[in-house]
């Protein structure tokens, strides 16, 4: 199968991404924009994606657009910005920031393991069978006083936390 | 933004110091975690078992078992 890596490229990607990359269909299309997906815009592990963020642009915009393709030295501070925000649709800084989905999750989560185990509660008490012979507290008891005769594991287990003379577990 | 001048960041030798923190730390704890499994498992068991057998008595264990009747062979 293919890696992770590779298959959580194929996910994320979306449509846009991976057809963007052989074709002229993109450019070819003129009027038509296929829809944005919402994973289309940049992130941590697709930094470059292909289309910039803003794809209509107004006269001011477009001006921009035509000092960008002479020298990068003559744009001002706030100029480098607006073409920034013009390609991407956030920062890095913006685009990494935390958020507490977290504590949703794990909300989620345990109210799920909490329901589970009011349904396996109510499975016991209606459902179950009665215990294999071999399970029940009687047979258990003899089990142990039968492993603690033959003294298994007596140097560091059973038998070495069992005190014969007294005839109790060792304190 | 204000434009106030951010301190510049480190550039270069980014990849060197990873490893080398993480060299370090590496060999840190493999020594820490071998010297305590030496000492908390791998002796304490030696300890254990040369204890146990210093004054034991396979006759009296046997015998102690054939009482409990747990043999087929002997009873």
């Amino acid at each position: 199968m293919l890696p992770k890596a590779a298959w959580s490229l194929v996910l994320r990607k979306g449509g846009r991404g991976r057809r963007g990359m052989h074709s002229s269909e993109g450019t070819a299309r003129g009027g038509g924009k296929t829809p944005r997906y919402t994973n289309c815009y940049a992130q941590r592990h697709y930094p470059m994606p292909e289309e910039p963020f803003c794809t209509e642009l107004n006269a001011e915009q477009q001006a921009l657009k035509e000092k960008e393709k002479g020298s990068w030295t003559l744009l001002t501070h706030a100029e480098k910005v607006a073409l920034y925000r013009l390609q991407f649709n956030e920062t890095f800084a913006e685009m990494n920031r935390r958020s507490n989905e977290w504590k949703t999750v794990m909300g989620y989560v345990f109210f799920f393991f909490g329901f589970a185990a009011l349904v396996i509660w109510w499975q016991r008490v209606y459902m179950f069978p009665p215990k294999p012979i071999t399970l029940t507290d009687e047979w258990k008891a003899k089990q142990l006083q039968r492993m603690l005769d033959m003294k298994v594991n007596p140097v560091q287990g059973l038998a070495s936390r069992w005190d014969y003379e007294k005839k109790q577990w060792k304190k | 933004m204000a434009p106030e001048v951010l301190p510049k960041p480190q550039m270069r030798g980014l990849l060197a110091r990873r490893l080398r923190f993480h060299m370090v730390t590496g060999f840190v704890l493999s020594l820490g975690v071998a010297a305590l499994y030496k000492v908390g498992v791998a002796d304490k068991r030696k300890k254990a078992y040369a204890d146990f057998y210093r004054n034991y008595d396979a006759m009296k264990d046997f015998e102690e078992m054939r009482k409990a009747g747990i043999f087929q062979s002997v009873k």
